[in-house]
């Protein structure tokens, strides 16, 4: 190298400082324009007054938060009860979408370690054979999905024929259809981030540890697992976020018989219900709840890091 | 779903209607999916000169949010339903067709000239109407199905095999036919009971689906599905063994009208567009691609045979009645809208 750092820093840290600022600037504004007005503007609508059929009146208003946490009975005028309505709905989505999230640590862990000990000449195919369904739209991926679920569908057919189930089983319009769907919707998110770990893992440490007569099971889970956990954690996340917020597999195959948090939004701006300012609120509920879980994810996690040091 | 792979293909045609936008310029439509048949299209931009760029929907309230949400001003024509026409009326977002504007408006049907929704016509022109009721597949169920109980109080045998419309203003339409009671009703005793029986129906159900109905039938996932006349028949003609019923106690009856938009960047063109649906030609054409009737006079002539004798077109005399949807008052709708949620959370 012909440029020396002075101070064993790495020399490219200083190669772009002077223009850092302007260098980012194109990403702080896609950010800003794109993640972080329409969230503002979100926080600003669920403060305000409901129109009639849709839109906003430009009045202060806490009536849609009211109407998630307050049950005043079918005509509006009932004593307010704590409402467990709404925190049902989340409360399945969040079941669903960790369901799903299980599901596919469960698939996806294995399907990553087996690529990343794979030849490095092959490795490359393998990751390209697991992105190849991912190329097709996610919707015509989840009609598929249904025909391959339905009661006269492969699926059930197959069973049938082998002599397994007698009559079909009923899969399409269950919550289990729900979580398959999101499983395989969102599978890749789980399966890259792990290879990506598990790749750079060296793997004389499991062979150190065997030497050490550390059994198998031992081994993953006190030296890959540990090693590995930063490519997991992404995987879960990557998962369980857009699970939660899916309303695509509830509608198709979970049959949209119970609202989801995704639904229930979508049903305030589309549908008949026209309440705007309530789908904007339940829309910080949930935002709210995602940011408090992972900044306790995360800071649990320095920490962690600060006393392993 | 239907409405995903539609708006990717209305991407494409819009990208399509901007590349090839001619002097003659454009009319901005905005469309139900699957309503116009597009050998139509061309017909219109062959004969006028003006390029359609089309955008579609899947139901009256998605449009109306569509519109508030910014889109008045960019598109020149829709085509809402009966009691969607009054609403953007209410709402301020149609423009008014002044007497004259319209070569054709004499063509109008003189029982939809003066439509409750729309008196005097005064934003819309008739595109297409029928029904909307359910359908029953005869190889699953062979009885009397001339009844709102196969949907709210199913016999056994079709219990968890029915899809209703994601839609809450035909399904709450039906109830009150069911029950016997007004659709805008004030009675509390009603409404709870009304509220109770469609908590205790949806134990029935397996789904809810606008986009599918049609396809449920036909794959055989579903034995009843409510659906619209002329989607009935289509899955009929599609190989279902299906029978739309018409209950005694009445079932919808619905308009689809193209309306006048508010601000219309192409107001002329719009015009030329609305004139061309109104002639008893391209009328058919609807007609004969959608399943249902046209509004216009002059039509019959140019039907295909079977859509004369077609059973979802063609009411038996035991048929309650066809009613329209109707437009609730704030408060009244409140209630109806708590109970919906009270159906599907």
């Amino acid at each position: 190298m012909a440029i020396s750092a002075p101070d064993g820093e790495p020399a490219v840290s200083n190669t772009y400082h002077k223009s850092r600022t302007w260098l980012l600037l194109p990403s702080w504004v896609v950010l800003g324009a794109l993640s972080l007005v329409p969230a503002i503007l979100m926080l600003v609508y669920s403060f305000l007054t409901k129109e009639f059929r849709g839109g906003v009146i430009w009045e202060f208003s806490l009536a849609a938060y009211d109407q998630f946490f307050f049950d005043r009975g079918l005509f509006g005028d009932d004593s307010p009860t704590l409402d467990w309505t709404y925190i049902a709905i989340f409360w399945r989505s969040f079941w669903q979408a960790g369901a799903a999230t299980l599901l596919s640590l469960a698939i996806g862990f294995p399907t990553a370690y087996f690529i990343a000990t794979r030849p490095v000449q092959t490795r490359a195919i393998w990751v390209f054979l697991i992105t190849i369904p991912y190329w097709v739209n996610l919707l015509i991926r989840t009609v598929s999905m249904k025909f391959l679920l339905r009661d006269e569908g492969p699926l059930n057919l197959s069973l049938m024929a082998v002599g397994l189930i007698d009559s079909p089983l009923q899969i399409v319009n269950t919550n289990l259809a729900v979580q398959l769907g999101l499983f395989y919707s969102y599978l890749p998110f789980m399966v890259l981030p792990i290879y990506a770990a598990v790749e750079r893992y060296d793997f004389s440490l499991s062979e150190a540890a065997a030497d050490l007569y550390a059994s198998k099971w031992v081994t993953l889970h006190r030296i890959l697992l540990p090693v590995t956990k930063p490519g997991v954690i992404a995987g879960c996340i990557l998962v369980f976020v857009p699970s939660l917020g899916s309303f695509l597999a509830p509608d198709l195959l979970g049959g949209a018989k119970n609202y989801m948090i995704g639904s229930l939004i979508e049903e305030q701006f589309k549908g008949n219900a026209g309440n705007w300012p309530f789908g904007a609120a339940a829309s910080m509920i949930l935002l709210t709840i995602v940011l408090v879980i992972l900044i306790a994810f995360a800071r649990q996690q320095s920490r962690l890091e600060r006393g392993r040091v | 779903m239907k409405k995903h792979i539609l708006t990717l293909t209305t991407t494409a045609l819009l990208a399509f209607g901007i590349t090839h936008a001619k002097a003659d310029g454009e009319v901005v439509v905005y469309h139900w999916f699957e309503y116009m048949p597009q050998e139509l299209i061309e017909k219109f931009t062959a004969e006028t000169g003006i390029e359609v760029v089309m955008d579609t929907f899947d139901s009256n309230e998605a449009m109306l949010a569509s519109l508030k949400a910014g889109g008045i001003g960019t598109y020149d024509v829709s085509v809402p339903g009966d009691y969607m026409v009054k609403i953007m009326a209410n709402e301020g977002l149609l423009d008014t067709i002044a007497d004259g504007e319209l070569e054709n408006k004499a063509n109008i049907q003189t029982q939809w000239l003066d439509a409750g929704f729309d008196p005097g016509r005064q934003h819309s022109i008739p595109y297409q109407w029928g029904t909307t009721s359910f359908s029953v597949n005869r190889d699953d169920y062979t009885g009397d199905i001339s009844t709102t109980d196969i949907l709210f109080n199913p016999p056994e045998e079709l219990s968890g095999k029915i899809n209703m419309l994601d839609s809450q203003g035909e399904v709450m339409a039906m109830a009150a036919m069911h029950m016997g009671m007004e659709q805008c009703s004030n009675d509390r005793k009603k409404l709870q009971a009304l509220n109770d029986m469609l908590e205790e129906a949806k134990t029935h159900w397996a789904s809810f689906n606008s986009d599918t109905a049609k396809e449920v039938l036909v794959s055989g996932d579903a034995s009843v599905g409510m659906i619209y006349s002329g989607f009935s028949a289509k899955g009929r003609e599609e190989g279902a063994n299906i029978e739309y019923a018409f209950p005694t106690q009445g079932f919808v009856a619905w308009m689809d009208n193209v309306v006048l938009l508010k601000d219309a960047p192409n107001r002329e063109n719009a015009l030329v567009f609305m004139d061309f649906l109104l002639e008893p030609e391209n009328a058919a054409a609807v007609t004969n691609y959608a399943r249902y009737a046209a509004g216009v006079d002059g039509v019959s002539d140019m039907l295909d045979e079977e859509l004369r004798t077609l059973p979802e077109g063609n009411p038996p005399a035991s048929a309650g009645p066809a009613t329209f949807i109707e437009v609730c008052d704030e408060q009244t709708q409140a209630v109806y809208d708590q109970i919906w949620t009270n159906v599907k959370k």
